[in-house]
């Protein structure tokens, strides 16, 4: 008999903790599908061990918007037992890693962002965040310096990485206005100063993207119109796929452990 | 209640050491006091309650590490403990002890180095090779075989070798 699903009772600490938890668990799934896969032995390593980061960052979430939310739900049932509308991550994480180059960009395009936004988290009034941010701010910095090296790396390299990573770049920058989403119900817990406001560190992710994509000879896209959706629940057709995998033991065999 | 006072403090202090001793599964030669993972030993009510702190949000060795600290305090005598994980103040390399630092070498793994920085790209950084003490290193992948760890080579002795990454 499969699992159902759970029902969330989303108060705006709770749906902002899931937002961010369903960011770091999707993008580190994803990382984790590049397992015995990478181009190389030591990307191998590199991308497991950021997919891990991101878990563990996830985890701490979920066991904080668990706790929040107080209705039974756990980190377990977050991750295992909510279908696609339920989920809350950015429509950047969930696309498909495709080749190496997409994978890094992507991975560079988040990173800068979550560096930035966990060290500001550090200062929020919520004590667990602020302690979630500390640990995470660390971590980001390492996939900052990691992606944005491989960056460079492709966009000044072969004629062939170069083409990939444009690529990679122009299809994806129409996901990255996202990141900068807030509704209704960040509105308060924004002017409480329990969360940071990410329209504060757009200027600041800009220039940081800009000046890795000039070094390493790419374009910057000019276009302006930004998909999004994810925040609510509306995503891409790839989330279900990445769910179904993630989820099926749990729906097959539910409570399963070992 | 100074019986009582004296009597907490004993169970505190074997707890303590029998806590103290156990060693991060990965890294066999620390023990997690050398690595500044065990923050407090506490008696609340007559039961120990020990606080541990993850060096990464994803560190796999934190089950295992509270299922070694039941043990290790079980052998003891002391049942029903509770272990606890803290997440604030960050880990820090900074807090590995001295010993710590030392145990690592002759392990060969290269210490943390205060001062690396962690934003500079392509970041000129100086290592020692644990082997030959050669300066002449390179990075090989910024990650290694556990999250804590880069991994390096020297060019002088040719060999392979861990760094413990500062954090």
């Amino acid at each position: 008999m499969a699992a159902a699903s759970i029902s969330v009772t989303e108060s705006p600490p709770v749906l902002y903790a899931l937002r961010r938890a369903d960011d770091a668990l999707i993008l580190g799934h994803r990382l984790s599908e590049w397992c015995g896969h990478a181009p190389m032995m030591e990307e191998d390593m590199a991308l497991a061990n950021m997919g891990l980061d991101l878990i563990g960052q996830a985890r701490e979430l979920y066991s904080y918007a668990a706790k929040v939310e107080d209705t039974g739900n756990d980190e377990d049932s977050y991750a295992y037992l909510r279908d696609v509308r339920q989920y809350r991550n950015l429509l950047l994480v969930e696309q498909p890693n495709g080749d190496f180059a997409r994978t890094i960009v992507r991975q560079f395009l988040y990173s800068v962002f979550a560096d930035a936004y966990w060290r500001a988290m550090t200062n929020s009034r919520d004590a667990t965040l602020a302690a979630i941010a500390a640990k995470s701010e660390k971590e980001s910095a390492y996939h900052v310096r990691h992606s944005s090296e491989w960056v460079i790396r492709l966009g000044d390299g072969t004629a062939e990485s170069r083409k990939r990573a444009q690529a990679a770049i122009d299809d994806l920058w129409s996901f990255t206005g996202e990141l900068f989403h807030t509704d209704d119900s960040d509105a308060g817990l924004i002017a409480d100063r329990f969360v940071v406001d990410p329209e504060s560190l757009r200027a600041g992710w800009t220039d940081a993207v800009t000046g890795v994509l000039q070094t390493a000879t790419l374009a910057c896209p000019s276009k302006s119109w930004m998909q999004k959706g994810g925040r609510s629940g509306s995503h891409s057709e790839h989330l279900g796929h990445l769910l179904s995998e993630l989820q099926s033991l749990q729906r097959s065999f539910p409570d399963a452990t070992w | 209640m100074v019986a009582a006072d004296t009597s907490d403090s004993a169970l505190r202090a074997r707890a303590w050491a029998a806590a103290a001793e156990v060693v991060d599964p990965e890294i066999p030669v620390l023990t997690i006091a050398d690595l500044g993972v065990l923050r407090d030993v506490s008696i609340v009510d007559g039961q120990v309650e020990v606080a541990i702190t993850p060096t990464y949000s994803g560190c796999p060795a934190m089950n295992m590490i509270a299922l070694e600290i039941e043990l290790a305090l079980a052998r003891e005598g002391i049942c029903n403990s509770k272990i606890r994980t803290v997440l604030s103040p960050a880990w820090t390399t900074d807090w590995m002890s001295d010993d710590g630092r030392r145990k690592l070498k002759d392990y060969g793994v290269a210490p943390p180095q205060s001062g690396g920085g962690r934003r500079a790209l392509f970041g000129e950084q100086q290592v020692a090779c644990p082997q030959c003490g050669s300066l002449a290193t390179e990075v090989l992948s910024e990650f290694g075989s556990t999250s804590c760890k880069a991994l390096w080579r020297c060019t002088t002795c040719r060999e392979p070798f861990d760094y413990f990454k500062c954090h």
